[in-house]
């Protein structure tokens, strides 16, 4: 069946099985590796995208549900090169190790700060509680979160899009 | 050398961003599920759904004429390859593929080689195997009964499910402290089955060049050339046509150690499709087939005088081991380092003993940052200190501060034969305490439960045991714990490390860096790491056990200090001076007392590739190797305090707070050892009081999904509380001890010694983990459960 959809700005659309799951279309009909797959079974999270500007995890979603929708993985965050300051506070304040969990984590985090530019430490362990990560223990993923907090410009396009 | 304070910006130890972070967060890692190669061929295994049965048949015809299947490999193949068994790391056998029978869930059964990666699964379906079902073992404790059904009977004349006795200390003198002490404390325990679980499961590529014979293995490897000396020793492949390959790894805690049946599913696949063949686990196949950790059944027995000295430990195992003897540790230790079970504490005598046994599970055993199983041992040591310090009314902080091996002891030789190499270990306690608050949360707790409010403090303390060799005593599979590493340092001054390890998301492309960095002064921006590729890094067994630091990091520190050295040579040659007259500060030789006259090692690395006449007996070029052969293990430590509350009316234990104080001797990146910390916390919290992998009464895994599985998530996990103590290692060239697993290993006695303790209004002496809030529920009513079976 076809499919088109808008990733990262780029309409795409292919044939493809009905069956497909979103995460294996981003990552072998597309080649968007970044997402990653961990579990079958929507626990890891580590397969969160952004489905019309909600997080939603990529291996319980069918390619063909997505189809006329606009998606968003770890490869669209950065603008013009520049890096989003999600990615960056995950640098600074080494929120990842393998970084296999990584892109589902900041996409997660970047969708917590367009809806609440300043949350608490509480808010943001609510806020990737979906998700799992076995190297840091959370806590330098919740340092990177409010890195970025801090460092956050109020007029980041991407709020149009995740409002 | 280790202070940073006299060097410039961006040379040696401190923190440091990461370098491989850039590629990360964009999305642009490298996975062994995201290497497509041209051509590529995608492999799916049938998996037994039985624990235990007969195989009657296998028909595989019909999956043969699925259109996009390539070809479909049974155990009947392979035994024609001599492949359908091969040697397990522990003088056992693994079957790659199922003949005679299968011996536990999940078990591989058949192979098939599909063009894409839905139909080689849709093909599964099309195999038709009878089964014959037998009885399960599933009971450790019933696996030696008279009459039990014997999983191994592919062993000549095997007659039971036994595999080994182990003991290690002095019996006879242990007996004799219990005989004089006025104390004495029992307690069985259960180290229940856990898993690894990294998020990234395990994978391979295997890309035979049918013309030029070589083979290429892209592989979720920790040990790219361990692998790669076994597949040439197993299958008699040519070594110098067999390349490893480790790309980006998410995770491994050990669960990439070994090498799986799909591995060599893989191999086998290309070479008879003549094209790349990729095969990546999903998550059940990963928790129900890949290397285990723990399932040691413990019987604890403590002896102390009645004001609190510690006399005797004495600890005996039943270990389940699964239906194949394939643990991972060295060839000389079949309970791995289990035998450091005296732990921290000064006593007179200790002893142990370990009794392998045969059940109908997947194999495995040492995993999951184990160390060599120093996890159990850490555990059955602060568990059995905590039942003692119950029984004899002390806060269980004194009889930890009483019996602690103070620092003029070391060196120390342990009871049973280990030599720890430092330590100041009340110093680490007392930090903890402060941190904590520790008389503050004993009054707040009194009055909690004065209220009826069940908080807990709990503590432990732990000696780790890592950096395997020295290789005289350690080996795996007969190759020898040491490590290689080469660097160079280019022409204008920058340079290349190349190490053995393999990172798993340590971070070595960094600290390594550092390393060298710190010895050579070059900065750490200019020093490029190489691992993980076998064709291109110098050979050595890899990263688990905490090595990498103290054996490979300990290479790329001789073989920088020999840059250094040959720099002197150099530098003299170019100032026409003796060495003799040479000092070095960071990154630069001078003539002493003449600070202006001097070679920074950049010039000295173009003058190494010039014309310049060089000294008799020195080649050109500024490189240097070492093969590090270490001469003890390092011995870091730490001191734990959790905090819990428990709610009274679910039994729902929540973590307030953890201290965590680690002393690894000196960090090369004080960012990465706390993020390292950080993770090994979370690993406490999650085995404590969450994690285990129980069997039904067929041997059904009970534990082969996330939804079953249960990992700490952010809410689970506090905000972690860590401090620092320093003590170097004597015998490292650096003195680092490494870092990866101490709070893997320290932690989960700390979680399950606060919950006891707020358990206490009870009368709880102990429940096994994971004190889930059934758990924890059952124990308040006095019924705790068995925790590895599903029927009780």
């Amino acid at each position: 069946m076809q499919v088109n959809m808008l990733v990262n700005g780029v309409e795409v659309s292919d044939d493809i099985e009905p069956r497909l799951l979103l995460v294996h279309f981003l990552r072998e009909n597309l080649r968007l590796t970044g997402t990653h797959w961990g579990c079958d079974t929507s626990n890891c999270g580590t397969c969160t995208v952004w489905m019309d500007g909600t997080p939603v995890k990529s291996c319980t979603v069918l390619a063909a549900m997505a189809s006329g929708s606009e998606i968003m993985t770890v490869e669209g965050l950065a603008t013009d090169g520049e890096l989003d300051p999600v990615q960056q506070g995950f640098i600074e304040m080494h929120g990842l190790q393998c970084g296999f969990c990584t892109p589902g984590m900041m996409l997660s985090a970047r969708w917590l700060l367009d809806h609440n530019p300043d949350p608490n430490e509480e808010q943001i362990r609510e806020a990737i509680s979906g998700q799992i990560c076995r190297c840091t223990g959370y806590e330098n993923i919740v340092r990177a979160v409010k890195w970025a907090a801090a460092h956050s410009q109020k007029s980041d396009t991407r709020e149009e899009v995740g409002a | 050398m280790t202070d940073v304070k006299d060097k410039p910006d961006g040379v040696g130890f401190g923190r440091v961003i990461r370098k491989e972070d850039a590629r990360f967060v964009r999305g642009k890692g490298s996975y062994i599920d995201d290497i497509v190669l041209p051509g590529m061929l995608h492999g799916a295994v049938l998996r037994s759904p039985y624990a235990h049965a007969k195989i009657i048949s296998i028909d595989t015809s019909v999956a043969e004429k699925h259109p996009k299947v390539k070809a479909v490999i049974t155990g009947a193949l392979l035994e024609t390859l001599n492949l359908a068994w091969i040697p397990s790391l522990s003088h056992d056998v693994i079957a790659v593929l199922a003949t005679d029978k299968v011996r536990y869930q999940g078990q591989e059964v058949a192979f098939v080689i599909a063009e894409d990666r839905y139909s080689a699964r849709d093909a599964l379906e099309l195999i038709e195997v009878d089964y014959e079902v037998l009885p399960a073992v599933v009971d450790a404790k019933r696996a030696l009964d008279p009459g039990m059904v014997v999983i191994r009977d592919d062993i000549e004349n095997k007659k039971d499910n036994y595999i080994f006795d182990w003991g290690s200390g002095d019996e006879a003198a242990t007996e004799a402290v219990f005989e004089k002490a006025d104390v004495i404390v029992e307690q069985d325990m259960l180290y229940p089955r856990v898993h690894p679980a990294p998020m990234e499961t395990c994978g391979a590529i295997a890309d035979m060049d049918p013309i030029s014979g070589k083979l290429t293995i892209y592989c979720t490897t920790q040990a790219p050339h361990a692998h790669r000396t076994l597949y040439a020793l197993v299958a008699g492949l040519p070594e110098h046509k067999l390349r490893v390959y480790s790309p980006d790894i998410g995770g491994g805690f050990g669960n990439k150690v070994g090498i799986y049946p799909g591995y060599v599913l893989s191999v086998v696949g290309s070479i008879i499709t003549k094209r790349p063949v990729k095969w990546v686990e999903d998550r059940s196949e990963n928790l129900m087939s890949t290397s285990f950790a723990r399932d040691y059944h413990m019987k604890g027995k403590i002896a102390s005088t009645r004001d609190g000295k510690i006399l005797g430990l004495r600890v005996d195992v039943l270990a389940d081991h699964g239906a194949f003897n394939n643990t991972a540790q060295p060839t000389k230790f079949p309970a791995g380092f289990f035998h450091v079970f005296s732990g921290s504490y000064d006593m007179e005598a200790a002893y142990c003993s370990v009794k392998g046994v045969y059940t109908n599970k997947a194999p495995g055993g040492v995993a999951y940052a184990c160390s060599f199983r120093v996890t159990e041992a850490v555990y059955a040591v602060e568990r059995m200190v905590d039942r003692l310090a119950l029984e004899l009314d002390m806060d269980p902080a004194d009889l930890r501060m009483k019996n602690l091996l103070r620092p003029e002891q070391f060196p120390y030789t342990s009871p049973t034969g280990w030599e720890y190499d430092s330590g100041e270990y009340p110093r680490a306690l007392q930090l903890a305490m402060d941190i904590a608050g520790y008389e503050d949360l004993r009054k707040e707790q009194a009055e909690k439960r004065a209220n009826g409010e069940l908080m807990g403090i709990g503590l432990s303390f732990f000696t780790e045991t890592v950096g395997a060799g020295p290789k005289k005593h350690m080996d795996i599979l007969g190759l020898g714990m040491a490590d290689g590493c080469e660097v160079r340092v280019h022409p204008t001054g920058k340079a290349v490390v190349r190490l053995s390890v393999q990172t798993q998301g340590q971070g070595h492309e960094t600290t390594f860096a550092q390393i060298v960095s710190e010895v050579t002064g070059i900065p750490v921006a200019d020093v490029e790491v190489i691992h993980g590729d076998t064709d291109n890094t110098p050979f050595g067994l890899g990263t688990y056990g905490s090595r990498s630091t103290p054996v490979s990091g300990a290479a790329a520190a001789v073989a920088s200090k020999r840059i250094v050295e040959k720099a002197r040579l150099i530098a003299s040659a170019m100032l026409e001076c003796s060495p003799d007259d040479l000092e070095w500060t960071t990154g630069r030789w001078q003539v002493k007392g003449d600070p202006s006259a001097g070679k920074t090692i950049a010039e000295i690395a173009l003058a190494a590739h010039a014309n310049l006449e060089l000294p008799e007996g020195v080649e050109g070029h500024l490189d240097a190797s070492c093969v590090y052969d270490p001469p003890n293990l390092t011995f870091p430590f730490g001191a734990y305090i959790c905090v819990v509350d428990v709610d009274p009316g679910t039994g729902k234990v929540k973590v307030r707070r953890f201290i965590a104080v680690d002393d690894c001797g000196p960090r090369i990146n004080p960012m990465i050892v706390e993020g390292q910390v950080h993770g090994g916390l979370a690993d406490g919290v999650g085995m404590a009081l969450m994690e285990s992998i129980p069997f039904d009464e067929d041997g059904n895994c009970l534990g082969g999904s996330f939804m079953d599985y249960l990992l700490p998530t952010s809410l689970e996990c506090p905000s972690w509380e860590t401090g620092e103590t320093v003590t170097p290692s004597p015998h490292h060239p650096l003195g680092l001890k490494g870092v990866g697993e101490s709070a893997t290993v320290g932690s989960p006695p700390a979680v399950v010694n606060a919950v006891l303790d707020a358990l206490k209004p009870f009368g709880v002496k102990h429940a096994d983990m994971p004190l889930t809030p059934a758990q924890v529920w059952r124990a308040m009513q006095g019924r705790p459960m068995r925790t590895d079976l599903a029927i009780q």
